[in-house]
């Protein structure tokens, strides 16, 4: 977001991007779940350059009190960056940046988790940025989700979390930082691929109504990979020892 | 508003039966926004401005023009800052302190939708490449609340950047010196206009009102502009959209937009 100058080459030629993948082929993307002892569940991705941990406590007593609930658990998500993980260092305190994508993370995943089951108790994401690179808030939403499975917090379905853009005139998958800075157009989605239902959905640049649908399309294609290696990442964990560390 | 009261469940069911017949809860169509009235220059101590009422939503919104510093990364690009606060006097639940993350997401998602749309020319605001350049700050205010803040802070805004002035500064001494008399329009181009639309069990209905802002399940913000290209979006609420609500959900923010920025025209001419 913020500036936007067209003096890199976005996109050459032959359709390859200016990191060399193709227009609709994500980045290399790494999902693992579990490997935090204390947490109930976590999860690490790695999503391009992206390194983002995850870690789910919970359910577990609300603190404030206020907070709870009677009818049903509450979920809390903080999204929230390492002064280390950008170019310039960034003020560890939380952004007012950090605080919205906190919020459409959390309304991202509250259609997916059933927490009425667990009155009066919190299930508690926190999402630590270890280094960012374009694209956090998807990469951090696919990684929550397999938290939450590892936690063994009952869900509807996992959310798959991938953008679409525009860069060039041309549509384009899993927006990375330099796309995000110089393109048209960036627009994260977060999607159960189950249920079809889109759960997270932005959008900043200029779209006409046919590469709006496109845009959605593709991104909807996208998070059916990053789907993939969701549920991947959880067999492994579970289906080759067991599910013991 | 934060907390869901009794009375908010009772009226969803209500405001369901109703949905199932093709009725709201106020007698709108589906895909009506409410009663828009608009009165610019509301202030006359700021550079443009403009009181707004969506229904029984009330926003102001003030534009101050000032000389600033540029960002260290722009010095080729004047600023342009959009705020929204939700007064304390505009509902009983709002209470002092700093924004909670509604209001931030509030106030985040209109600066997205007026800046993603190019309407203020910020490369028009240079008074001395990087060195000084021209501050646009819109900053709105909730006064009363009935429900789709986005859309009346949204109106708010625009309104009151189409009819801001913008004073002219020249560099005398390494200052940016007031040139005096010599205001002009401020530099906008399109007009972004943004259309909430609320999901309500399988209903989806245009411009949601308190009650329906309390009963729905989850909600999209999409911005156009004066091409009919769709410029920004959010989603928000506790559950999702399927791939064709979302692409109906376009198709009306588009239709809804371009009725509300005829009004927004006719509310700037009268100016």
């Amino acid at each position: 977001m913020g500036g936007r100058d067209s003096t890199m080459v976005l996109l050459d030629e032959n359709g390859i991007r200016c990191d060399g993948r193709k227009i609709d082929e994500p980045r290399k993307i790494m999902i693992k779940a579990g490997g935090l002892k204390n947490a109930d569940g976590s999860a690490y991705i790695e999503f391009g350059d992206n390194k983002i941990l995850v870690g789910v406590y919970g359910p577990r007593d609300v603190h404030p009190k206020h907070m709870s609930n009677t009818d049903t658990g509450i979920l809390r998500v903080r999204y929230h960056m390492e002064p280390f993980s950008v170019s310039e260092r960034k003020n560890p305190a939380p952004s007012r940046r950090e605080i919205e994508i906190s919020k459409v993370i959390k309304e991202a995943l509250l259609p997916a988790v059933i927490l009425d089951k667990f009155p009066r108790t919190a299930v508690d994401v926190f999402i630590e940025i270890l280094q960012a690179d374009g694209g956090t808030r998807c990469a951090a939403l696919a990684a929550a989700s397999v938290a939450l499975a590892d936690a063994g917090i009952p869900m509807r379905d996992m959310v798959a979390s991938c953008a679409a853009g525009k860069v060039a005139d041309t549509i384009i998958l899993d927006v990375n930082n330099e796309e995000d800075q110089a393109g048209q157009a960036d627009m994260p989605i977060g999607y159960m691929p189950n249920l079809d239902k889109i759960t997270l959905l932005q959008l900043d640049g200029v779209l006409n109504p046919e590469e709006f649908k496109k845009c959605v399309e593709t991104g909807i294609a996208g998070c059916k990979i990053v789907y993939e290696l969701q549920k991947k990442a959880l067999q492994e964990k579970y289906f080759q020892n067991g599910g013991d560390q | 508003m934060a907390q869901r009261s009794v009375i908010d469940d009772l009226k969803k069911s209500q405001i369901l039966e109703l949905l199932a017949q093709g009725k709201r809860i106020d007698g709108r169509a589906l895909d009506e926004p409410r009663k828009l009235s608009i009165e610019v220059n509301a202030i006359p101590k700021a550079n443009g401005s403009a009181r707004v009422r969506l229904g029984d939503t009330e926003t102001i919104c003030g534009v101050k023009i000032q000389p600033d510093r540029p960002f260290p990364d722009m010095g080729d690009k004047g600023i342009f800052i959009c705020t929204a606060e939700l007064l304390p006097l505009s509902h009983p639940s709002v209470e002092t302190g700093p924004p909670n993350p509604d209001v931030i997401e509030l106030a985040r998602v209109v600066d997205r939708g007026v800046r993603e749309s190019h309407m203020v020319d910020v490369s028009e605001l240079v008074i001395q490449k990087n060195k000084s350049v021209v501050g646009v700050f819109a900053d709105i205010v909730v006064v009363d609340y009935d429900g789709n803040l986005f859309d009346a802070c949204s109106y708010a805004a625009t309104a009151a950047l189409l009819t801001s002035k913008m004073p002219k500064w020249e560099m005398k001494d390494d200052l940016p010196t007031l040139v005096e008399g010599a205001e002009s329009d401020l530099p906008t181009s399109t007009i972004p206009v943004s259309v909430t639309m609320a999901k309500i069990g399988d209903y989806i209905v245009v411009d949601p009102d308190g009650d329906e802002w309390a009963s729905m399940d989850c909600r999209v913000t999409i911005t156009t502009d004066s091409d009919g290209n769709i410029v920004a979006m959010q989603k928000g609420g506790h559950d999702g959209f399927t791939l064709d609500e979302i692409i109906k959900c376009g198709e009306l923010s588009i239709k809804t937009g371009a009725q509300i920025r005829e009004t927004l025209k006719q509310a700037a001419k009268g100016s």
